[in-house]
């Protein structure tokens, strides 16, 4: 009997609401940053090393799947950072209503872009 | 009257039984290594787009500076502890198995360890070194 029972949500057909698929997003960013943070040892180990380390670490991240990777690591970071007050907010009793979460949803992915954006904006221009 | 087999109090053998056997602490901590970690990645990118594509001298130049090298410190140990916090839920909820999930917790729990020390050995380096 308990065989064919309908199962909820079945995730091949039901259509995750936004909350839904930025959870799963912070995970995967948050396991995206935890890989990163390979480069930052990386490259303290390098700048550690001495001059030729350090120049070899700088073309390495400075290549094109370099700075592909980077950008990558950077929307993470500003997404995981911003969803991650949204979960603190929620932590604190606070913005649980639908439409505030839908609103702070759009909010968190709006402002990861955004950010995202003009740190590359801002890098390209200190060069 | 016989004599009890266990001398502790009930709330003594209850203490520390919470959830994953150690109550709030994990959830604690990773909202605790969070908080701390806002202002310091902001800081970290915004230094890291100032510095730009500085050489090896004007980049040690600026980790030897007392703040800097405290506040990364501070960024690696508050890091790699939340990033450990986080993997061992992901693992948790997906490796199933007590020995493959097990193994995968010891190996994320120690690489965490490793390469904050790797880090934070660097820092110093160049912090106290010539």
């Amino acid at each position: 009997m308990a065989r064919n029972r309908p199962l909820s949500p079945h995730l091949q057909v039901y259509r995750l609401p936004l909350s839904a698929l930025m959870s799963i997003s912070h995970r995967a960013t948050g396991m995206l940053l935890a890989a990163g943070s390979l480069v930052l040892v990386y490259w303290l180990a390098a700048a550690a090393s001495g001059p030729d380390a350090f120049a070899a670490a700088q073309a390495l991240l400075g290549s094109l799947p370099g700075r592909a990777l980077l950008l990558v690591f950077t929307f993470s970071l500003f997404y995981h950072l911003g969803n991650g007050i949204r979960h603190l907010f929620w932590d604190a009793g606070l913005g649980f209503e639908l439409r505030t979460a839908h609103v702070s949803g759009v909010a968190v992915i709006v402002a990861a872009v955004v950010l995202t954006l003009a740190a590359w904006a801002l890098g390209y221009a200190m060069r | 009257m016989s004599v009890p087999s266990d001398f502790r109090t009930p709330i003594a053998r209850a203490r520390g039984l919470g959830s994953a056997k150690d109550g709030t602490r994990h959830w604690w901590m990773q909202r605790l290594t969070a908080i701390a970690l806002l202002p310091l990645t902001v800081w970290l990118v915004a230094s890291l787009i100032a510095i730009g594509a500085a050489d090896h001298a004007q980049t040690v130049r600026w980790i030897r500076s007392p703040a800097v090298s405290i506040a990364l410190l501070l960024t690696i140990a508050a890091l790699f502890h939340h990033a450990q916090l986080g993997l061992q839920v992901v693992i948790e909820d997906y490796v199933h198995g007590e020995g493959k999930k097990l193994t995968a917790l010891i190996a994320v729990k120690l690489l965490a360890i490793a390469l904050a020390a790797t880090a934070a050995f660097s820092v110093l380096r160049i912090a106290f070194g010539g």
